[in-house]
């Protein structure tokens, strides 16, 4: 296989182990979806994971409509990709995403509603940016906190997660809930909404999240900075040794994690959503773990695996409704393409793949730093 | 030691590991009845690798061992402890946080009723132990309360207690000072009037050459040659082990000083763990001169070097180069003024593993023009990274089979040499090395002992940390002892005899 | 406001303390209860070299399964039988599911925090997709509530000691084997040889394979039975506390749990403590709005929103970690996997 592929030899190399993986977990959900047939009204049908794969892929790709659906789905998941991603570059398991992105969704619902009778070209940045700042500020939380004290992101991020969702249901209850509406929730966004390009729901955050990959990859593999995330990530002690600040890295990765999951709420709600009331749901935040270690924490691997996720999305519902096989299935799907990354011994077994490691060497440092506690004392940061 | 059957032979072992190196080339050893046997060879030699599939830890690829004369099978350390063969390894298998108690019995406990400790039991027999090989031990101490000696001594117990006759002992000297190893010496010989039979590892000539009955010499996975220390000697030895004549001093030369360059006044600092490690060190490097500082390990250099290099801050005390205070500047604002670091872990602080060679050779310099350019220095400049990693490698005899690999792919010796390649700049006022030649080859070591030297004819003051007492007598035009945080003795390389900086080193005094 | 305010505030609360203490006991430990479990198979897990993330999914996936084994049975088999095997049904999905998380991080030696974030993303996908399919569309319920005992009336208000008889004592059976539990995973942990092969492992596996203990074996029994002790906790949920299942209704309880075991110094006993703090923080929150508070302390308590009280636990488990972690060490081998040197 190698041979054929010539000059495409390494990418493949690269990219196997993650489409096998995708591959085999489309195999054992299917499994787990006929087991489970047999359980309900309709009875056992060993067809079942075929009809419903079928339906998911028509709706995703099969009609202009549905594309459009999967370019909007793969959007947010393009951002909390990257946040997730770049976070595993610097040594960090962003698991925040979820809150950050409500609350970049929030801001810029509310700066949206602020300015819904600005102009577009004033509004829609400004709101876009006040998710962006608000994310990060919540991103900058558990980073500060990891450089400082040691305090494992793991376990403070989902902690600031669960606190999110409540502090924003006060919020939106006693502090800016629009008045006139049954329940409680923000004013329109107005005219501060993303444009739409073209058909129905395709609006301009899929043009952002592209950019965004773009520069992120920039500053990734062509900059100093790039260079410093990525050696604090790859061994703390030697960028300590090499002049780069860990702690200043540590806190300011996390903050760009958190702004770019703030984008991504920002523009889930100005492209979509339109307000923010209690009881949004965050799939993207775990949704962008699982693009992210799909595309290895690569950018363009991101981008990819954020096209993929965006499609099963996208398709769900109508995999759902026409043959009524729960969406949760994509959930089991996504668990079971990273249980497959992480232990990838399974899909070198069934597939005999011979590809050499390509170990996400990072995790070493994000499990490495549980309980590590603080920096030395006398360290200079 | 007596003429009867051998109590251990091992014949035409062989070892292969995967990756292709052959460790083990049909090696054949004998040990007798109450005899203490060294192994002798350089690190990669093969030794522990023999030592391994005895205690199981290895399978080998063909070869047989007996045991008395009877053919054995070793399935693993469980089943060698078993069969009475005990093994101390050269990095201790101690758990830190467990008593004394808790980690000679880890394994074989003693218990009460339905798997309830009984340590009081245990501590009994422990004291007993001890006290039959001459020594005496607080069981009750948490291991890593304890010198190096004493763990030495507690690894020593663990085998003993699980009823060894066979002990083999992996580069026990290796962390000593001469008194503990005079120490460590008489409880072998102890043990061999009590019946053990040993064997000794170790690289160490001298040490060999008083303690065996006997010394077999391996090269390159293969025995080279057998010998009794009254029929031989140092220089043979020596070349046995190399395969080629090996002066075992290297020429340093005169050292023509100039003016200070580095100065270290009144210097205090913690540990990690908050502990007073530095405790008013003072001192001064010239340019054109060696400085060495001898110390057993964790007397508190690795601190000093820290705070020397910037990498920690003391709490008291001042550092100058060249007159100028650099005691609050960072590590990257030293190296612009002319500090370079040899750390002592490499692979931990001086590389990274996984990235490729030019990055590894540009790691510490990596914003600095050109390798930064565009926007303020923001933007790497690939060009001159890849141009500058060429001529590094070419000038230091890196080998590898191109520069677009990891750093993990060398061995121990060229990654070293990359280190060295990048710090060993020609604009260098101070070159400070810790243990700058740990576990390599004797090519290697050769190559980075000439390179050091080197430098300080050119006028780099070179402050050197070394474990290996000989490299620092060697190398050092003048010596430091280091003890319990301060600098105990000053000798110029002339008056500096083993003895007296070894009883420096061990307790802080010299004898009157 | 006076000067003399805030001492009298401080005087009122105190006051109030001990007027709610008889309630406020028993729910502190309902609500510690699954925190002290989750918190036991953190202890064993991290104390054997292994760090388990991915608590708070086995929870949620035992909670789903023994519902579900109620939900199924209590028709047929009658309550008592039924809540009985929802039980043990939960007991044992967290042993499975410890099997596996043991077989992915021991043997396969997959990254420990990218494999509990599986086991936690996959529960919810299992039991929401299971939820949807097979609970949501039946419209029956579950098998009810297992009856707590009641602490007879005499015993309950004695000064001091009734309160706390009360405390464990008048609760389900699962709350009321957590202290067992707790104590018996202290002395094992110190005074067995178990214990002591355990603490070996957790700290320097090489010395540990070095005399003979097989370090696979004592992670997979510790992780099995740990994840055993978690699914217990998923029992409680849904067999003891509630009757019901909610889709992701652990709520974040298995990473509190984490950060009880940090807060504990990785020992049962301590952990448990700290699943006492972070029930407490919830049970006040409850306990202002079901016995209000009088007078201006009333009236100051009353002001502070109610999300503040919900997200209390959550803002102490940050606290704690960023104020505690540093000051202690985990065992030393913690996650790193281990690899026996070139045996083959």
């Amino acid at each position: 296989m190698r041979r054929r592929l010539g000059r495409l030899g390494p990418t493949w190399a690269k990219a196997s182990i993650p489409v096998y993986s995708i591959v085999l977990a489309f195999a054992v959900a299917a499994v787990v979806v006929i087991i489970s047939s047999a359980f309900t009204a309709t009875g056992f049908d060993p067809l079942l994971p075929l009809a419903a794969y079928l339906r998911l892929f028509a709706g995703a790709f099969g009609s202009g409509n549905g594309i459009a659906n999967t370019l909007v789905a793969a959007a947010p998941l393009m951002f909390g990709g990257l946040a997730v991603g770049i976070g595993l570059k610097a040594g960090l398991f962003n698991i925040g995403v979820a809150g950050q992105f409500l609350v970049g969704a929030f801001t810029a619902a509310v700066i949206g509603a602020a300015l819904a009778t600005a102009p577009t070209i004033v509004g829609m940045p400004l709101a876009m940016l006040a998710g962006g700042l608000a994310g990060a500020v919540y991103g900058f939380i558990p980073g500060y906190l990891k450089a400082r004290t040691g305090a494992h992101e793991v376990v403070t991020t989902i902690m600031l997660n669960n606190a999110a969702a409540l502090l924003l249901t006060w919020a939106v209850n006693d502090l800016v809930r629009a008045p006139g509406f049954s329940f409680p929730r923000t004013a329109d966004i107005g005219q501060s909404a993303l444009p739409i390009l073209a058909g129905r729901n395709l609006h301009l955050g899929i043009v952002f999240a592209i950019a965004a990959v773009l520069v992120i990859r920039w500053i990734l593999v062509r900059t100093t900075l790039g260079f410093e995330i990525r050696t604090v990530g790859a061994n703390p002690n030697a960028a300590r040794y090499a002049g780069m600040r860990p702690i200043f890295i540590t806190a300011l990765t996390m903050t760009i994690s958190g702004l770019l999951a703030g984008l991504a709420g920002a523009i889930q709600m100005l492209g979509v959503i339109g307000f923010y009331a209690p009881g949004i749901t965050a799939s993207v935040g775990f949704d962008s773990i699982a693009v992210a270690l799909l595309g290895r924490s690569d950018p363009i691997g991101i981008l990819f695996a954020a096209l993929l996720f965006g499609a099963f999305r996208a398709g769900a519902p109508l995999m759902q409704i026409e043959t009524s096989v729960p969406i949760e299935v994509i959930d089991i799907i996504q668990a079971l393409v990273i249980l497959f990354l992480a232990a990838d011994l399974i899909v070198r077994k069934v597939f005999r793949v011979r590809a050499p490691k390509v170990e996400i060497t990072e995790m070493a440092t994000v499990t490495g730093s549980w309980g590590a506690g603080t920096p030395p004392p006398g360290t200079v940061s | 030691m007596s003429d009867k059957t051998p109590v251990l032979e091992m014949r035409g072992i062989s070892k292969r590991f995967p990756g292709g190196t052959l460790a083990n080339d049909s090696i054949d050893l004998d040990l007798g009845d109450r005899e203490i046997h060294a192994l002798l060879g350089e690190n990669g030699a093969g030794k522990t690798t023999l030592m391994n599939i005895l205690y199981g830890l290895v399978t080998p690829d063909e070869g047989e061992i007996r045991i008395d004369a009877a053919p054995v099978t070793i399935q693993g350390p469980a089943d060698a402890i078993a069969r009475g063969i005990g093994m101390v390894h050269q990095h201790f298998m101690l758990v830190p946080v467990l008593s004394v108690a808790e980690n000679v019995v880890l394994g074989q406990e003693i218990t009460s009723v339905d798997g309830v400790l009984d340590m009081r039991t245990a501590e009994r027999r422990i004291r007993e132990l001890a006290d039959r090989l001459g020594f005496s031990v607080d069981p009750g101490v948490r291991v890593n309360q304890l010198s190096l000696g004493q763990q030495q001594r507690v690894e020593i117990l663990k085998a003993i207690y699980r009823g060894a006759r066979i002990l083999v002992l992996d580069e026990p000297t290796a962390v000593l000072t001469p008194q503990e190893t005079r120490e460590i010496f008489s409880v072998l010989r102890r043990l061999r009037e009590d019946g053990t039979s040993i064997i000794f590892i170790s690289h160490k000539l001298d040490e060999v050459l008083e303690i065996a009955d006997r010394v077999t010499v391996i090269r390159r996975g293969k025995v080279v040659g057998s010998r009794k220390p009254a029929q031989t000697n140092q220089d043979e030895l020596a070349e046995l082990m190399v395969g080629r004549a090996v002066s075992l001093r290297v020429d340093r030369g005169q050292s023509h000083p100039g003016d200070v360059a580095l100065e270290v006044v009144g210097l205090r600092a913690l540990d990690d763990r908050r502990h007073e490690m530095v405790r008013g060190v003072e001192l001064s490097v010239r340019s054109g001169e060696i400085v060495g500082i001898a110390g057993v390990g964790g007397n508190g250099q690795d601190e000093l070097v820290e705070c020397v290099v910037g990498l920690r801050k003391p709490f008291a005390g001042t550092i100058r180069l060249a007159g100028r205070d650099i005691t609050r500047l960072s590590v990257e604002a030293r190296r612009d003024l002319g500090i370079a670091y040899v750390p002592a872990d490499r692979q931990r602080f001086g590389l990274v593993l996984p990235y490729l060679l030019p990055d590894n050779f540009v790691l510490t310099r990596y914003g600095e023009v050109p390798y930064a350019g565009g926007l303020g220095g923001f933007v790497r400049q690939d060009q001159p990274i890849r141009s500058e990693a060429g001529r590094l490698a070419k000038e230091f005899d890196v080998r590898s089979s191109s520069l677009d690999v990891a750093a993990s792919t060398l061995s121990g010796g060229n990654q070293q040499k990359v280190v060295v390649a990048r710090e060993f700049r020609h604009d260098l006022k101070v070159l400070v090395v810790d243990q700058p030649t740990r576990g390599l080859d004797v090519g290697s070591i050769e190559f980075i002992h000439k390179q050091v030297i080197a430098r300080r004819d050119a006028g780099v003051a070179v402050l050197l940390v070394s474990a290996e007492l000989d490299e620092v007598l060697d190398l050092s035009d003048r010596i430091l002892v280091m003890y319990r945080g301060r600098i105990v003795g000053t000798f110029a390389s002339a008056e500096a005899q083993r003895e007296k900086v070894g009883l420096l080193m061990a307790t802080g005094e010299a004898r009157t | 406001m006076d000067i003399l305010a805030l001492p009298r505030l401080i005087w009122e609360f105190l006051v109030y303390l001990f007027a709610v203490m008889p309630d406020l006991l028993p729910i502190i430990l309902s609500l510690a209860t699954p925190l002290a479990l989750g918190a036991l198979c953190g202890v064993l897990g991290e104390r054997s070299g292994v760090v388990n993330i991915g608590i708070e999914g086995i929870m949620l996936m035992a909670a789903f399964f023994g519902y579900l084994t109620g939900f199924a049975l209590h028709e047929p088999l009658g309550t008592g039988a039924a809540l009985a095997l929802g039980i043990v049904v939960a007991v044992a999905t967290g042993a499975v599911l410890g099997l596996l998380y043991a077989w992915l991080t021991v043997t396969v030696r997959a990254d420990q925090i990218i494999a509990g974030t599986m086991m936690n993303i996959a529960a919810f996908g299992v039991t929401g997709y299971l939820n949807r399919l097979i609970i949501t569309p039946s419209g029956r319920g579950g098998a009810g509530v297992i009856p707590p005992f009641h602490l007879p009336d005499q015993l309950a208000t004695l000064p001091f000691v009734g309160p706390i008889l009360a405390m464990f004592l008048d609760q389900g059976p699962i709350a009321m084997s957590v202290i067992v539990l707790v104590l018996i995973a202290q002395f094992a942990l110190f005074r067995t040889r178990w214990g002591l092969r355990t603490r070996a492992v957790g700290e320097h596996p090489k010395a540990a394979d070095t005399v003979g203990i097989n370090v696979f074996r004592q992670r997979y029994l510790n992780v099995i039975i740990g994840c055993g002790i978690a699914g217990l906790a998923g029992a409680y949920l849904t067999l003891e506390s509630t009757g019901s299942f909610q889709n992701g209704m652990t709520n974040g309880r298995g990473f509190i749990a984490l950060a009880a075991v940090i807060f504990g110094r990785w020992t049962p006993l301590g952990s448990f403590l700290g699943a006492l703090l972070f029930g407490t923080a919830t049970a006040f929150g409850i306990i202002v709005n079901v016995r209000p508070a009088e007078g201006d302390l009333g009236t100051l308590m009353k002001t502070i929103p109610t999300f503040w009280y919900a997200a209390l636990p959550y803002l102490i488990t940050v606290v704690i970690l960023a104020g505690v972690v540093g000051r202690s060490t985990p065992p030393a081998a913690d996650g790193i996997p281990y690899a026996k040197e070139g045996k083959g």
